[in-house]
């Protein structure tokens, strides 16, 4: 019996040994530890053996079966590697070829522009406050402290709008900056709370119109995002604070920011606030002109005649305004030479943001 | 404010470099634009704060030369040969200046002419280069018609001083021969931004008055004194002011027997750089005057006054223009005043436009003799109406209607007569006639370091705000903590109490140095914090409409009529009312839109030809025309438009098909899905914009959202625009952000198995697949998690008329497995009442 138990073994062992295919060693399987197989067939014998040879011949035939069941995985692990080397010699796609393209939408340059600039302003408490674009004299001029025939409404050329009514020296206009968002916020708080009102801190973002002939420096429509923060003792220091921290969230954390004096009729004083040309470090570009410093932003503290207009009391209140151009932001960080690319839409201009 | 380092240099005395003194002037307000050099040696090397332009002469090579005689030139009759000294030997220097003809053959000159000599080797610019007016060019030696010439006399052009180059400069008889140019008169001219605020400043010795206060140098006043020998003015001449409002003080004085004659070169030298054409020497001292002092001068014939008076001493009457009144100003045109307009009259009518322009008739002219000059103060509204509503901006103009005070007016007056009478000769009368009906008085204001401390946030004591302010001329008195502080008697721009008091901190930030005040943080609690809801929904829209592969654009909010009516077909709204500009820049700039889709179809005309695929989104206002309550309204909107192919092209194919109706209607229903809003239809209605056939109102419970469809064929005409599907869309933003919903709820991942089938039904052709799937979905209940059509067919087998709607069907219930049997019923129900309702038939395969 050990002979054939032997000779069992050497047959199954030689042919699994000159096997390459799964499916012959599937065969094989069948043939060899199926369940007719010659070995199967001791196992089935056992019952007519004696007591005596049972256990040995059982424990025999089994060392075989775990014999070839054993070379029958190594078998298959083999063969199966052999596939995977095959297949990695084989298949190559080449990696350089360019990927499918996705169908990807975009945002505006100005609408990401704007939107840093609500959230560097959203984490200093400033709130966002929208009003009209159509205005009348008195909120856009007046109430702001131009008067009629101020020369300071020659820096900001009008576009007038029509109006059934006579409505005298108070006609209705595109508003020129976001500034009439102050007294309308101003207004609504101060009557909302008329005594003690808390501070106010808020950005006035929107479109704003000026009479301008349109060529790469200048355009009929842009955007400004104004800011206005009124409170017990805010002083000039607090606006230069401010400021300087929206710089170093905006431009980096070493831009450096320079006040020089200026005028606006809504803020006394008022300043305009440069920053270092964050593109050539101060060392002097194209888009500071060499200058190393960059016009920013205007600002000043709000015009005692104005937090008057705004329904606070000037003499208890102070508080600082500032404005700036997303428009004008988007084109120094990214040497955009032409104003009007914003408006013009080329989607091969609005596809790079 | 054009601002030559050499005429500031009378009144202070500066001793930085001229960039550092720019740079301080740009700190303190008087933003120095451009450094344009003429002459002086230029900074070399690092980068500059401020645009330097300009050139400068080189002091061996370009120097004050003497001719002593003009020659012919043997061979050339449009040459002359000049025998010129430059100090140091003689030389035959060939020119073609016309300004030298008259001298030419004339033998030896006396007095000699005094010209600009440039010897060989200098550097001047190229006047020869038309394209670019800055190239410069070195003298070489040369023959010009058989003559050598290695040097020349030079016109202002080739000294970067203006673009005359007709002739060569003749320089006042006193230029020392030989002496260097920039030596002699050498200069840089500072461009100065004057800003509204600071027009005290718009005049050189107000320029020299800012620099002393920053610079802490003295300011060295011109003196006043001249010389006046004639007959007394008084008696000759009278002054009656009818609206002291209007014209608070008015000054005269009186110079005779003048002669027209060209200023000296050193005076029109200083004209031309500071931006003023020379014109005589009656002419150039009224406008230099006005330069240096900033007083406004208008000089009158004082024999036409007389002629007008039949021969008595005039009377200038200040008044009111009357109802038709007009005048000849003196460009020569006759011009209607309105009554806000003040004239400058005699008992004959008007003489001029008050601080606006002089009339034509009684100009100083080339046979003047007798001169009355007029300095006056103005109030700035009515001359600012003036020159907006004459169109006729001006210098004098520019500072009255900034403010003049009226103290300059007499100063002005006397500085200007010495000055005609040193340049046109002629004799000044004494004394002036000056009438002062409205004494300016000069504003005091309150202030104590609390405020300073309040309103910059630096500590200052009392007597170091004194000192600030009285660098700027304020006269100051303090007792204990209070400062009384009064505005010195040429500025008019300091208000009273409060405001007065913000006014006084800018000019105490400015002295002291904005970047001297130290930054701090707001100590403030943090106000409301109230958010801004709508642009929060906004923001999100645009993100979904960016994910959802759309770009976003911005247009233009005016518009025309015409513009804006291309989103729509011939015919619809034509009588549509917009809200008007009053003064629009262009034809095409007329009024406020209406129709986003219009800008957006030309923006998808601009691109067709550049892109495969174009998908945009737009969010902005339109606005209505005044209602009757006179109210206008700002609406935002959306608008989308797809146009091209489905996907980009690609080395593998990409999907070519072009988009359609429903890619737009996937990418609305992505959208809504994404902001939460249930309950949406689409009901088929024609909106004008599009294909009657291919146009949805969307809607929700009721409420209009938007239109959706593919625009029509003649609005697609109105573009030039390929024959090819365009859907759009316009919703409004404000109904839409409505119906967001943030507590939307969430249903239970099922753990139960489905029952998945489909079901084929045919229908009448029109019935909307929505109404369909609604009476499905409805009958189904709860248990019917999920119906998706996946095929709609139109054949003949199926019968005329009719279509096959196939979906699929997902039955799931939330605590238990289905069985078939409980599946049957559910789905018999549903196809019972389909039949019953719409007539379907179960479609058999």
């Amino acid at each position: 019996m050990q002979e054939k138990l032997d000779s069992i073994k050497k047959e199954a062992l030689d042919a699994v040994e000159a096997i390459t295919e799964i499916s012959v060693l599937e065969a094989w399987q069948v043939k060899y530890l199926g369940r007719s197989s010659a070995i199967m067939e001791v196992f089935k014998s056992l019952g007519t053996l004696s007591k005596e040879e049972k256990p040995a011949i059982g424990k025999a035939a089994n060392i075989v079966k775990v014999a070839l069941e054993a070379a029958s995985e190594e078998k298959e692990s083999q063969l199966k590697q052999e596939r995977i080397n095959q297949s990695l010699a084989g298949e190559k796609i080449d990696v350089t070829l360019p990927g499918r393209r996705t169908v990807s939408g975009g945002l505006h340059p100005t609408t990401q522009t704007l939107r840093e600039i609500y959230r560097v302003f959203g984490d200093m408490g400033f709130q966002i406050y929208r009003s009209q674009e159509v205005e009348t004299d008195q909120y856009n001029f007046q109430h702001l402290n131009f008067p009629p025939y101020h020369p300071a409404r020659d820096m900001q050329d009008t576009f007038f709008v029509k109006s059934a009514e006579d409505r005298g020296d108070d006609p209705l206009m595109l508003r020129t900056h976001t500034s009439p968002g102050q007294i309308h916020a101003m207004l609504e708080h101060t009557s909302k709370y008329p005594d003690d009102p808390p501070p106010i801190r808020i950005i006035l973002p929107g479109m704003c119109y000026r009479y301008e002939q349109i060529t790469a420096r200048s355009e009929i429509q842009f955007n400004q995002v104004e800011g206005l923060a009124v409170g017990k003792g805010i002083a000039f220091g607090d606006l230069k604070g401010t400021l300087s921290n929206f710089a170093r969230r905006m431009f980096g954390q070493d831009a450096k920011t320079r006040f020089r004096a200026s005028h606006f009729p809504f803020t006394e004083p008022s300043a305009e606030m440069d920053v270092g040309c964050f593109l050539c470090k101060g060392e002097g570009c194209s888009v500071c002109k060499g200058a190393g410093w960059l016009e920013i932003l205007g600002c000043g503290m709000v015009h005692p005649t104005v937090l008057k207009n705004g329904g606070f009391d000037p003499e208890v209140y102070s508080g600082f305004a500032f404005g700036m151009g997303p428009e004008r932001i988007t084109m120094m960080r990214h040497h955009i030479e032409d104003i009007r690319n914003f408006w013009a839409n080329d989607l091969r201009f609005l596809e790079q943001f | 404010m054009k601002v030559p380092i050499s005429w500031l240099k009378e009144y202070v005395e500066i001793s930085l470099p001229i960039e550092e003194l720019a740079f301080k002037l740009t700190l303190a307000g008087l933003e120095v634009e451009e450094i344009r050099y003429v002459g002086l040696p230029m900074p070399e090397g690092k980068e500059q704060e401020t645009k330097i332009t300009g050139i400068s002469w080189g002091p061996e090579e370009i120097v004050v030369g003497e001719v002593s005689e003009v020659l012919p030139h043997p061979d050339a009759d449009r040459l002359v040969l000049c025998q010129l000294d430059d100090g140091k030997q003689q030389h035959t220097v060939l020119t073609g200046a016309p300004n030298l003809f008259p001298y030419k053959g004339k033998g030896p000159l006396d007095p000699p002419l005094k010209v600009v000599y440039a010897r060989e080797g200098a550097t001047i610019i190229d006047a020869y280069n038309e394209t670019d007016p800055t190239a410069t060019t070195t003298l070489k030696r040369k023959k010009i018609r058989g003559v050598e010439s290695y040097s020349m006399a030079c016109s202002e052009k080739e000294l970067g001083i203006s673009d005359e180059h007709e002739g060569i400069i003749l320089l006042d008889q006193d230029a020392p021969t030989g002496m260097s140019l920039v030596e002699y008169m050498g200069d840089a001219v500072l461009d100065i931004a004057i800003t509204p605020n600071i027009a005290r400043a718009a005049n050189i010795l107000g320029v020299a008055r800012e620099v002393a206060a920053i610079t802490g140098a003295k300011l060295k006043y011109p003196e006043i004194n001249p010389v006046m020998e004639g007959e007394p003015i008084k008696g000759r001449v009278s002054i009656d002011i009818k609206n002291p409002e209007d014209n608070p003080r008015f000054v005269l004085g009186l110079i005779e027997n003048v002669e027209i004659k060209p200023s000296p070169y050193w005076a029109q030298l200083r004209l031309k750089l500071a931006g003023v054409r020379p014109i005589d020497a009656l002419v150039d001292a009224t406008n230099y005057t006005m330069l240096e002092i900033g007083e406004p001068l208008h000089a009158f014939d004082y024999d036409v006054l007389v002629d007008r008076a039949k021969g008595k001493p005039p009377v200038i009457i200040t008044r009111r223009a009357k109802q038709g009144e007009s005048l000849t100003t003196l460009d020569d045109v006759e011009r209607k005043v309105d009554d806000f307009t003040v004239l400058v009259t005699d008992q004959a009518g008007p003489l001029s436009l008050a601080g606006v322009m002089g009339g034509a008739e009684s100009e100083v002219q080339g046979k003047t003799k007798n001169v009355l000059l007029e300095g006056a103060s103005w109030n700035y509204v009515n001359v600012r109406r003036t020159v907006s509503a004459q169109v006729l901006p001006s210098e004098a103009a520019y500072r009255f209607e900034r403010g003049v005070h009226p103290e300059i007016a007499p100063i002005g007056v006397k500085r200007c007569l010495e000055w005609m009478r040193k340049w046109a000769g002629g004799t000044v009368a004494k004394g002036l006639v000056d009438e002062y009906p409205l004494p300016q008085v000069d504003t005091r204001v309150a202030l104590t370091p609390a405020d300073v401390e309040r309103w910059l946030g630096i500590s200052l004591s009392a007597k170091e705000i004194a000192e600030l302010l009285t660098k700027l001329e304020f006269s100051v008195s303090i007792k204990g903590d209070q400062l009384d502080v009064t505005t010195p008697p040429h500025r008019l721009d300091i208000g009273e109490g409060i405001i007065g008091k913000a006014d006084l901190m800018e000019e105490i930030a400015r002295v002291y140095g904005y970047d001297k005040i130290p930054e701090t943080n707001l100590a403030d609690g943090l106000p409301l914090q109230v958010g801004n809801r709508d642009l929060e929904l906004e923001e999100m829209v645009r993100d979904q409409l960016a994910g959802l592969g759309l770009q976003e654009i911005v247009t233009y909010r005016i518009t025309s009529p015409e513009a804006d009516r291309k989103a729509l077909p011939p015919g619809a709204e034509e009588g549509r009312e917009y809200l008007e500009l009053a003064n629009p820049i262009s034809a095409d700039k007329t009024v406020m839109r209406q129709e986003l889709l219009a800008s957006m179809l030309e923006v998808v005309e601009k691109n067709f030809r550049s892109k495969e695929r174009i998908a945009l989104f737009e969010i902005g206002p339109v606005f209505l025309p005044e209602d009757a309550e006179l109210n206008i309204s700002e609406l935002p909107k959306l608008a989308l438009c797809l146009y091209g192919s489905r996907s980009h092209p690609s080395w593998q194919g990409g999907e070519k098909k072009v988009m359609d109706y429903y890619d737009l209607k996937g990418i609305i229903e992505s959208l809504l899905a994404g902001l939460h809003i249930e309950g949406v239809k689409y009901l088929p209605e024609a909106a004008p914009y599009f294909h009657p056939g291919k146009s949805a109102r969307i809607d929700v419970g009721g409420n209009l959202l938007g239109y959706m469809g593919e625009v029509h064929p003649q609005v697609k005409q109105n573009y030039k625009l390929p024959d090819q599907p365009l859907p759009a869309a316009i919703l409004d933003i404000n109904a839409l952000l409505e119906r967001v919903d943030d507590l939307y709820d969430v249903e239970p991942v099922p753990d139960q198995p489905p029952v998945l089938e489909d079901l084929a039904l045919v229908v009448d052709g029109d019935v909307p697949a929505q109404d369909v799937q609604a009476l499905i979905q409805q009958t189904g209940g709860k248990t019917l998690r999920d119906v998706r059509l996946f095929d709609v067919y139109r054949g003949e087998q199926l019968g005329e008329g009719k279509k096959s709607l196939a979906y699929s069907l997902v039955y799931q219930h939330p605590e238990k497995t289905l069985t078939d049997k409980e599946v049957l019923a559910i789905r018999n129900k549903i196809v019972k009442r389909l039949e019953k309702e719409i007539g379907a038939k179960l479609r058999s395969w």
